[in-house]
């Protein structure tokens, strides 16, 4: 559990989501203090995904609080939700395709007018992902899956968030790319971003976060800090993909 | 030579009024996968809302230059026209922006009729004499070619809107949202857009493109009508889909074709489909009398030139569904 005792950034209390008759998240709590790079693990179809929408405000919320710097933002609609600090990096990236790769980038930093601090921010994204800057004019839709997700995460950055939601960074990508994603993920983290990662690949989320919730049908099962999860035989059997020798 | 010439003329003016009203259709089709069958009445209601400007113009300061009359009528035209097309989103097709494709189509049908009737209601069955302001005297740049005043100005100021458009599109933030927001509402809204607005600046930009089209038909054809709006319109979609439907580019590319292939075929439909051109032995008695003075037995006069604009659709549906430029439309359609 975190040390401060200042108010969460985010609370969800007894958040539920659903789809039709279908409730996918049903009344979970979550806190994420400022700073801290928390993660959310579980199997396909737990909930995490719908999670991770109802923040950012591409899914309505059925009931309970979704609590940002302490006000109740339920009602505030996605394109504000951005404004006051929260940015999603969707599952399956949610690039642009049609658009290039700089144009992309800029969509990211749609928000702001300061000119002089896009740039700067661009250039950041650069140094720390060189790659989109070798693409920049690039149709984005002909980037591979890796340089793609590169892209998305600048893209977020580009509008400056104080909380960042990663649905599944490490998807379907190549080790390389993914140890890239993750050294940006722990760059940004060190710059006071507060991020929720979502993750199937459990152990290396679990490695890099200071706390994780397991989800399981649409509920919280376990919450612990991140060395606590890598070492509960019951998480290891479930989702880490190891024998269940203890049971 | 010359019929050519002039027909080239001809279908190039007509051609680029097809592709202003073309953006209105193929740009709503981008970012809402609707098409919007109103769009046609929007210009009808832009020629006779600039028709009523400038009656009122005439009336009350008949020393005011013609040209700056029709300049006030085509802005007050152009922005009527943008409040409608905003209004019509707004009450009629954001409330079916989840429902089934079929809903917003068939609502798109309905306000067609509903603007036809008020404009019926308004302004009459009649047809209303469009006053000619600016000059139709031809011009004759080449010995038996004509082109009017009237004609030369739609070319420029459509060529203006297209290449203003295309700037806005591609080289603004707006223009960068508008592609976003075509290609994905959800992700756009995360980027902080707001897609309603997005969605109401397109409505209003191609509403505005469509009112000036309208005046520039009744300035070239002398005549405003309540009905006006339904054959140009079809046309239009027509160009919109033979460019590649949420094309920008093909639209006006679609108009363009359109508009010569129109023009070009219909001055020579009637010579091609002359029947005295059959040989001596084809023809029956009374045909070869007709034909031996000089008269001609057309089966298709240039009347029949609204046949190009839907055989061309037939064919592009056919054979290449995603048009000249070819958009991906199989996930939308």
């Amino acid at each position: 559990m975190p040390t401060n005792d200042k108010t969460p950034i985010l609370q969800l209390q007894k958040l539920q989501v659903s789809y039709g008759h279908i409730q996918a998240v049903k009344g979970i709590d979550i806190e994420l203090y400022s700073g801290e790079l928390v993660c959310l693990i579980g199997a396909n179809g737990a909930g995490k995904t719908t999670t991770l929408n109802a923040i950012a405000g591409t899914l309505p919320i059925r009931d309970g609080q979704l609590m940002y710097q302490g006000q109740a933002i339920n009602n505030v609609p996605t394109h504000q939700r951005l404004r006051q600090g929260i940015a999603l990096v969707p599952e399956g990236r949610g690039i642009f395709t049609r658009l290039t790769v700089e144009e992309n980038l800029r969509m990211g930093a749609y928000i702001r007018d300061d000119k002089d601090g896009i740039e700067a921010d661009m250039e950041r994204v650069f140094t720390m992902l060189p790659r989109v800057k070798e693409r920049l004019g690039q149709v984005a839709g002909t980037l591979s899956g890796g340089e793609q997700q590169m892209v998305a995460i600048g893209r977020a950055l580009l509008s400056r968030p104080k909380l960042l939601l990663l649905d599944e960074p490490s998807m379907g990508l190549a080790p390389l790319v993914v140890e890239t994603i993750f050294e940006v993920v722990q760059t940004v983290v060190k710059e006071g971003v507060t991020i929720l990662l979502v993750e199937q690949n459990a152990n290396l989320a679990l490695e890099f976060s200071s706390r994780g919730y397991v989800m399981d049908g649409g509920n919280i099962t376990l919450s612990d800090s991140g060395e606590a999860l890598l070492a509960n035989p019951k998480v290891r059997s479930a989702y880490l993909g190891e024998e269940a020798n203890v049971a | 030579m010359e019929t050519l010439l002039q027909q080239i003329i001809n279908g190039l003016v007509v051609g680029s009024v097809y592709a202003l009203i073309a953006l209105g259709y193929t740009m709503v089709y981008g970012i809402l996968g609707l098409i919007n069958f109103a769009h046609g009445d929007i210009l009808m209601v832009g020629a006779l809302v600039a028709l009523q400007v400038i009656s009122f113009l005439q009336e009350h300061f008949p020393t005011m230059s013609p040209v700056l009359m029709l300049l006030i009528g085509l802005v007050v035209a152009a922005l009527a026209c943008m409040i409608l097309g905003y209004v019509i989103e707004r009450t009629a097709y954001r409330r079916l922006r989840n429902a089934p494709r079929l809903a917003p189509l068939i609502t798109a049908i309905g306000v067609s009729f509903l603007l036809q009737t008020l404009a019926m209601i308004i302004w009459g069955r009649n047809y209303h004499n469009f006053p000619q302001l600016i000059s139709t005297a031809p011009l004759q740049p080449v010995e038996g070619v004509f082109i009017t005043p009237v004609q030369i100005i739609i070319l420029i100021s459509s060529a203006l809107l297209m290449g203003g458009l295309i700037l806005l599109v591609n080289k603004t933030r707006l223009g960068r949202a508008m592609r976003a927001t075509a290609e994905n509402h959800k992700v756009a809204s995360l980027m902080g857009v707001d897609t309603n607005r997005i969605i109401s600046t397109t409505f209003i930009i191609g509403s505005g493109l469509a009112a000036v089209a309208g005046v520039m038909f009744s300035s070239n054809y002398g005549v405003a009508h309540y009905a006006m709006g339904f054959t140009p319109g079809i046309k239009a979609f027509t160009a919109a889909v033979l460019g590649g439907i949420g094309n920008l580019g093909g639209a006006m590319l679609g108009g363009v074709v359109l508009g010569l292939v129109e023009s070009i075929g219909a001055g020579y439909l009637g010579t091609a489909t002359d029947l005295c051109n059959l040989p001596h032995w084809l023809q029956w008695a009374s045909l070869t009398q007709t034909c031996s003075n000089g008269g001609s037995f057309e089966l298709l006069s240039s009347n029949y030139q609204d046949i190009f604009a839907f055989v061309i659709l037939g064919i592009v549906l056919i054979f290449r569904p995603t048009g000249l430029l070819g958009e991906r439309v199989s996930d939308r359609a």
